[in-house]
């Protein structure tokens, strides 16, 4: 049972007690403006490259962990991974996907 | 005692299940206390970090920082936080009541959650799990939700942008991370973190790669989002970013948040490349094991306050193209040559320090020589556009 | 009642109700975090089976990428943070005979696997070093590992393509 103190220790955030002397009344925003909020797509760009190297790194950390023992062109097979998906960093480089909103 | 950390814990065990308590019952009801305690005491080494981090950036800045509250201002955080507790936690109208109290849970629980697998010496880890470091990540991003949830419920337009710009830039952050950390899991052949903290008993791994662990620390204060990387929570820009709906103790925990956070980064670097709780002696000693990893975690955290009180502040569109125009290239380049280089050296029979040494350096050269080209382009490129206006003053002038 | 298995219910209970809280739910966002839930039920329910990696890259994946993804995409559709939209439209019946017809075919399908506990079933302690030896082996699954490089670096072209071309248009 090691997964206890791993799902344990995520519950034991300090909670410290609030003493709310007034009850809740209102609190606005600093100016009543806009009413609508124009999200950049550019988010989620910056999301799914996350996205896709997450993916490709639960593909390289066993991989990794087997390094020791793997034969040469083996480990030419996993750098050949990467260097596709850093193709695919290069194209979204050139294309201007990378760029902050 | 050589190991009090084991005998302690026996010694309860064997007291409750003298009392007669079923075994299974004890092993659990013991694994809730550990995790309260540490927990309890990461949070309370808070107090500590924050006021370890005023006085430093005050001497950088040629001030005293705190110095009355308590021998060396050192009760001044507690002041601070008893101030915070009194304050009211203002839910705004319209407001997602569940989820804004949640927010700053979530982010907290995320970054403490990560002590369950530092391995603090020889044989005292929270769960010592064979994917530690994958579960490092994962928990990690776990605060960007809580930050996306803080966002979301503070009915407020502001707040929303700013959570998703931070959490734009810390998704962005964790991707040289990954990299980075694949070549200590190399060259350790596990992702557990004690046998990533034993593979270094002969030669720390910031030895054997010390481009990977530059671009992991890095990368890791820009995702915490402390300076020079806090453009979007920093006190005089953008009017606070996610957190501006938050008062009272909920604001406090994210305060306080970022600074285990920051603390947490010093502690992994220590146990990822500075070898954690090896030292002369670790071995047959727990307790100076203990101390040798705190000691280099406070070296580490040393080392982002430094790194905070020295830098200016880096613009948003700036830290954007920093990582993925430069980190992560560079943590790409630096995996492949030292996946190919570590394999041809082992197989080839040559000393595998010596060999990583140098590709590391030959990366820097290589980098340095294409950053001044670049900059020389750059710097062509404007002389080009001046020069048409130097010769039309000069012939107005005449 | 063993304690693994007071867990089970426990996390399958969890991640149930949460699903159903994902399609009932009026706020699109608040589906989002109940999604998020019923992953990390999941993600419970993998470390039952003793097989902490997997649950580790479900939180990894799944809870860390793929959920900030959609209330992301949630986020850009929807401009008006608090939306109702009605759950029910007019082809409720027929995807509720789709939902039982798909239900009793899995049912039966797991029907006919032989009885046996889940650690009998699985071997205790995956080991990571085999996995990684796995990938790259030459009769193992070298060719579904390059494979989901390009089928990732696809997925980003066309994600790329897709986002960047209206941009260019107005």
């Amino acid at each position: 049972m090691a997964a206890l103190p791993i799902a344990l220790n995520s519950i034991v955030s300090p909670r410290k007690p609030n003493k709310t002397k007034l009850d809740t009344y209102e609190c606005g925003i600093e100016t009543v403006g806009d009413a609508w909020v124009q999200l950049k797509g550019q988010y989620y760009i910056f999301g799914l490259i996350f996205l896709i190297f997450d993916i490709e790194a639960v593909f390289l950390f066993p991989w990794a962990v087997a390094y020791d023992r793997l034969q040469f062109y083996m480990v030419l097979e996993g750098v050949l991974f990467i260097l596709i998906l850093a193709g695919g960093l290069a194209y979204a480089w050139r294309k201007g996907a990378l760029e902050w909103v | 005692m050589s190991d009090p950390f084991t005998t302690i814990g026996q010694f309860i065990k064997d007291l409750l299940i003298g009392i007669g308590i079923d075994a299974v019952v004890t092993d659990v009801a013991l694994n809730i206390v550990g995790a309260v305690v540490l927990g309890g005491l990461v949070g309370a080494a808070a107090i500590l970090l924050i006021w370890a981090e005023r006085k430093l950036v005050a001497r950088i800045q040629d001030r005293l920082g705190p110095n009355r509250v308590g021998p060396f201002g050192l009760l001044q955080t507690i002041a601070d936080a008893l101030k915070l507790i009194t304050k009211e936690v203002l839910i705004p109208r319209g407001a997602d009541r569940y989820v804004f109290i949640m927010a700053p849970l979530v982010v907290v629980a995320g970054v403490i959650g990560m002590w369950a697998v530092m391995p603090l010496a020889p044989g005292l880890i929270g769960s010592d799990i064979n994917v530690g470091l994958l579960y490092v990540i994962a928990i990690g991003a776990i605060g960007t939700l809580g930050i996306i949830m803080a966002g979301l419920s503070s009915n407020n337009k502001y707040a929303l942008l700013g959570a998703f710009r931070t959490v734009a830039q810390m998704l962005s952050y964790t991707v040289p991370i990954i990299l980075a950390l694949l070549i200590p899991v190399m060259l350790a052949g596990s992702m557990g973190m004690s046998t990533i903290v034993e593979a270094q008993r002969s030669v720390w791994f910031i030895f054997l790669a010390p481009l990977a662990a530059i671009i992991f620390f890095i990368s890791s204060i820009a995702e915490v989002g402390r300076a020079p990387f806090d453009l979007l929570e920093a006190e005089s820009e953008i009017v606070a970013g996610f957190h501006i709906e938050y008062s009272g103790m909920a604001f406090g925990m994210f305060f306080v948040g970022e600074f285990i956070h920051a603390f947490t980064i010093g502690a992994l670097f220590a146990v990822i490349f500075l070898g954690g709780w090896q030292g002369p002696g670790a071995e047959s000693f727990p307790l100076l094991g203990l101390f040798y990893f705190v000691a280099k975690s406070f070296l580490m955290y040393f080392v982002v306050i430094w790194i905070r009180g020295t830098f200016p502040r880096i613009r948003i569109d700036q830290m954007n193209s920093f990582n993925w125009k430069f980190i992560t290239p560079l943590a790409l380049t630096v995996f492949v040559v030292t996946a190919i280089l570590d394999k041809l050296s082992v197989e080839a029979g040559f000393n595998r320090t010596a060999v990583l040494l140098a590709a590391n350096a030959i990366i820097v050269l290589g980098t340095l020589f294409l950053l001044r080209t670049h900059a020389r382009s750059l710097r062509r490129r404007l002389e080009v556009t001046d020069r048409p206006q130097i010769q039309r003053s000069e012939a107005a002038g005449d | 009642m063993t304690g693994p298995q007071i867990i089970f219910l426990a996390a399958a209970a969890v991640t149930l109700i949460a699903a159903i809280m994902v399609v009932t739910v009026p706020r699109l966002v608040h589906a989002g975090l109940w999604l998020i839930l019923a992953l990390a039920g999941i993600a419970v329910l993998f470390i039952l089976l003793d097989n902490g990696f997997l649950a580790v890259v479900q939180v990894a994946i799944y809870i860390d990428a793929i959920a900030i993804l959609i209330i992301i995409a949630v986020m850009l559709t929807r401009a008006v943070m608090s939306d109702t939209d009605p759950q029910i439209n007019r082809m409720w019946l027929a995807s509720a005979l789709a939902c039982l017809f798909i239900m009793a075919g899995l049912l039966g399908i797991v029907a006919q696997a032989p009885a046996a506990s889940p650690s009998e079933l699985v071997e205790a302690e995956v080991s990571m070093d085999a996995l990684g030896r796995a990938l790259v082996d030459v009769d193992g699954f070298i060719l579904p590992f390059e494979i989901a490089s390009v089928l990732l670096v696809a997925a980003l072209v066309g994600a790329i393509l897709v986002a960047m071309t209206p941009a260019r248009g107005d």
